[in-house]
């Protein structure tokens, strides 16, 4: 504001000298003096409770620390509990004055960082308002802070993948530190225990046991059944839409198909597990067979379901994309639709036909909310449909979900999950564009 | 080639006979994608219709109309309506004369059993009444309470008279009870006050969606305020300034496998990232939000990017004609033509993170909260994981509930979604 005066003073001043608009002058002066304060700002909401961390170290008696179980993590969240006012019990003296002494640092260090912040605007916003005379390029200026918070803010997505492979990479290192990776990829029995559990468990060693193949096979066994669900349908219904329908009947069907996909997972999961489970559980016992109540079927049907859309409507795209004239070629053969259909369109889209299932495949993979409510938390090693199954996903969410104890082998090994599931799922990824990239025929 | 050549005849009845059988096939082949299309299509109806006949009843509840005395003696002992004064106040018991009045159980035991009908929130339900009108006290006024959900659910049937008492979960006794309010009218079947304004609650006749709801439209906010500015300024960034080189070419790559990345794989980086070492609390819409921004941010991105790819240079161009700079050109011509598509990304993208359960779960969004959240640091869940958390519980009038939020969240999402293909339709400008 204060600069957008100055300027317009400026203006009235000499009228033909001012370089840029006025309003770029205003503009700047707020741009400068709000970033550096935001910048600051931040660093200061970040860091106090690390440096009260280190800080309150002194606070804690020598004897808890030389103690055999001590473990500042524990210690710091009894502090912070106690800061915030939550007491289970009565905490010991020290931490109840370490919680007085912390509240305090809390109150110095708003004040400060509120001093902080009013000294960083007033004196960027005076420098900046210093900086305007009638040549300055305030526009150039100003330009040049929005780029770079245009550049700034595509690295985003950058630093959220270096956070993502961060946060499971070197968890996962933790965990292969305790348990020896080939245990983990080929082991078959998946018995994770809390830590505390098995020291209760009357001293028997080594009761937790982390083969990740029954998980593995269970994800397989589910995405399989959901193939053979979705891959007719949605080939058949993209090959109809594409080459069979009316454009009425196309624009009507083709969202219609993808409203499937946009219904929430966990309404499929209580749709399988409240409908079709029962469902196929009755129908199971009129034909003599036993079917567990949470089933590989029931999951992976349902599954089937949600994936027909990303299979319809890729291959769909795929299949137009074929150019007409190949189409026409055909007939002019004579052959019937069929057999342009299946013998010209069909080979000419394979490729992106093929992408379109690895995709559906790695979304089945990473699916979570459906398996998690339907298929059951049994690592069963198994290829039998009707049996309870678990899946990588539905695991990481039991482990992780309410109370953990960090620094457990149990917990840890969701991480390790995470990390093999990344892995299956971008490798199908870049395989499913490498094979439309490879076998894409260029047509003109 | 030693192949005797065929007789005009012959060769004429081998076409016509294949082109049968290639006609039929053809029509064969349309016959199955007509199955398969309506194949998907049942599938769809009937998740909706059983989503639909199960939730349907989740909005109307059993309520019994109950003559209460509003003496403001034992309902406000202190006489300030204060919360503490209210709470001190022996309102439950009241109803419970009232109830007994016309139930007449005999013995402690039978009056045990009769105080169960109604629901426990029967206190709060007058404390409330009291406090928006406290003319009430000092009448005799008849008010409705919620049954509890084992009445209610043999109201409707659930739990039959037929089946032997030790298998009901109502004893014949309470049945008594019931039939005896039924024959003075004094039971009827409304729609539930409970579903759209209470919030999570153990007992399922007094559940609602409340809190769950506000903690979506808590989360959904914090995530478009990230999300949508992110997303449109990368977009930018990378279509309009960016020069075609290795970094642009890795950034790229990675927001494409971004898109990729299982939903489940973001919660844990809220949870080792957000929550172990920045150390922000747990089950808060804020690093709820934050999660879902950066999961919904690639298709953010992406429609953006195509959005802007398809404003034509021709607009650019004019504009440098007439000397504006670039971020000029970007800011007042480029930006305000791409809008559209790029709001109808956002819509789609926000719609996703609206339905999404699995991130939330790991950043403990699970919790049990009964209070409503009022700002971005309450801890909170969403409607979703509500959902999620509803279909674990036993109790048969969670299922319907259950159904009833869900039909709920369908209804915003269709209309989240409606919403976006509007908007296209209404500003789509074909160039």
């Amino acid at each position: 504001m204060l600069g957008y005066n100055r300027a317009k003073g400026l203006v009235n001043l000499n009228q033909k000298n001012l370089h840029s608009l006025t309003h770029y002058y205003g503009i700047f002066c707020l741009l400068s003096a709000l970033l550096p304060t935001l910048g600051v700002f931040f660093i200061f909401t970040i860091c106090d409770d690390l440096v009260f961390a280190e800080l309150v170290k002194e606070y804690i008696p020598n004897e808890v620390i030389n103690s055999k179980d001590y473990n500042f993590t524990i210690v710091l969240a009894q502090i912070n509990n106690s800061v915030e006012g939550l007491v289970f019990g009565t905490p010991p003296q020290w931490v109840t004055n370490a919680a007085e002494i912390w509240k305090s640092w809390v109150i110095k260090s708003n004040i400060l960082t509120m001093i902080v912040c009013a000294i960083t605007i007033l004196t960027s916003g005076f420098l900046s308002y210093k900086k305007i005379h009638s040549e300055f390029r305030s526009r150039n200026a100003v330009e040049k802070i929005v780029m770079t918070i245009l550049g700034v803010s595509s690295v985003i997505a950058i630093l959220t993948t270096i956070a993502i492979i961060f946060s499971v990479v070197f968890e996962s290192i933790r965990f292969f530190a305790l348990i020896p990776y080939d245990e983990f990829l080929f082991g078959t029995v998946w018995n994770p225990q809390f830590e505390g559990a098995e020291r209760a468990g009357s001293g028997q060693e080594g009761l937790s046991q982390y083969g990740a193949i029954p998980l593995f096979a269970g994800t397989f066994l589910i995405s399989i059944i959901a193939l053979c669900v979705s891959v007719p349908i949605g080939l058949l219904s993209a090959i109809y839409l594409s080459e069979y329908a009316s454009s009425k009947e196309r624009a009507f069907f083709k969202p219609l198909l993808e409203v499937l996909a946009g219904i929430p997972t966990v309404v499929y999961g209580f749709f399988a597990a409240l409908t079709v489970a029962p469902f196929l559980r009755s129908s199971g016992s009129m034909l003599g067979l036993d079917i567990a109540s949470e089933s590989a079927l029931a999951a992976g049907l349902v599954m089937g379901i949600m994936i027909i859309p990303f299979i319809s409507s890729l291959s769909d795209d795929v299949i137009n994309a074929v150019p007409q004239s190949l189409r026409d070629a055909g007939y002019g053969l004579g052959s019937t639709k069929n057999e342009t259909v299946m013998k010209i369109v069909l080979p000419a889209a394979l490729p992106g036909v093929v992408a379109s299932i690895i995709l559906a495949v790695s979304r089945a993979v990473g699916e979570t909310m459906i398996v998690v409510m339907a298929a059951g938390l049994a690592a069963n090693l198994t290829a039998n449909p009707l049996d309870a199954v678990t899946t990588v996903t539905s695991q990481i969410v039991t482990i992780l979900v309410g109370d953990q104890e960090f620094e457990s082998a149990k917990t840890l090994s969701a991480f390790a999950l995470a990390l093999t599931l990344i892995i299956i799922t971008l490798g199908m990824n870049f395989y499913a564009l490498h094979v439309v990239k490879k076998y894409r025929e260029q047509y003109e | 080639m030693n192949k005797k050549i065929i007789n005009p005849e012959d060769a004429t009845n081998i076409v016509k006979n294949s082109i049968l059988k290639r006609r039929s096939k053809d029509s064969r082949l349309k016959l199955f994608g007509r199955v398969a299309i309506g194949l998907a299509v049942c599938f769809l109806l009937f998740l909706f219709y059983s989503i639909f006949t199960k939730g349907y009843p989740g909005f109307f509840q059993y309520y019994v109309t109950l003559d209460i005395n509003f003496d403001r003696e034992r309902i406000d002992p202190k006489g300030d309506l204060s919360d503490n004064s209210l709470f001190d106040g022996d309102a439950s018991t009241i109803v419970n004369e009232s109830l007994f009045s016309v139930v007449e159980p005999k013995g402690r035991k039978e009056k045990k059993l009769a105080k169960k009908i109604v629901s426990s929130g029967k206190d709060v339900r007058i404390a409330k009444m009291v406090k928006d009108d406290p003319s009430l006290f000092g009448t005799v006024t008849q008010v409705k309470f919620a049954l509890d959900d084992d009445i209610d659910s043999f109201l409707r049937g659930y739990i039959k008279r037929e089946t032997p008492e030790s298998e009901r979960r109502i004893n014949d006794k309470v049945i008594g009870f019931i039939d005896k309010l039924n024959e003075e009218g004094r039971i009827s079947y409304e729609f539930s006050d409970y579903i759209l304004s209470g919030s999570a609650s153990g007992n399922p006749e007094m559940a609602g969606i409340k809190g769950a709801f506000i903690g979506s439209i808590l989360t959904l906010s914090v995530c478009l305020l990230i999300a949508f500015p992110l997303g449109v300024a990368t977009a930018v960034y990378l279509e309009e300034i960016a020069k075609k080189n290795r970094i642009t070419e890795i950034i790229e790559v990675n927001i494409n496998n971004l898109a990729a990345v299982p939903s489940v794989v973001f919660g844990i980086m809220g949870l080792a990232i957000f929550i172990s070492i920045f150390g922000m609390p747990r089950s808060i819409p804020l690093v709820g939000g934050m999660v879902l921004a950066l999961m919904t941010l690639p298709t953010i991105i992406i429609s953006s990017r195509a959005a802007i790819r398809a404003v034509p240079p021709s607009v650019r161009d004019a504009a440098y004609g007439i000397g504006a700079s670039k971020l000029q050109v970007i800011f007042h011509h480029v930006i305000p033509l791409a809008m559209p598509g790029m709001l109808t990304g956002t819509i789609i993208g926000m719609a996703q993170a609206l339905g999404e359960t699995a991130p939330l779960l790991m950043i403990g969004m699970v919790a049990f909260i009964v209070d409503i959240p009022n700002s971005v640091l309450d801890p909170g869940t969403v409607l979703p994981v509500q959902i999620f958390m509803w279909a674990d519980f036993a109790e048969r009038m969670f299922i319907q509930k259950t159904s009833a939020a869900i039909i709920v969240l369908l209804g915003f999402l269709i209309s989240m979604n409606a919403l976006a293909v509007y908007l296209r339709k209404k500003l789509e400008r074909r160039w």
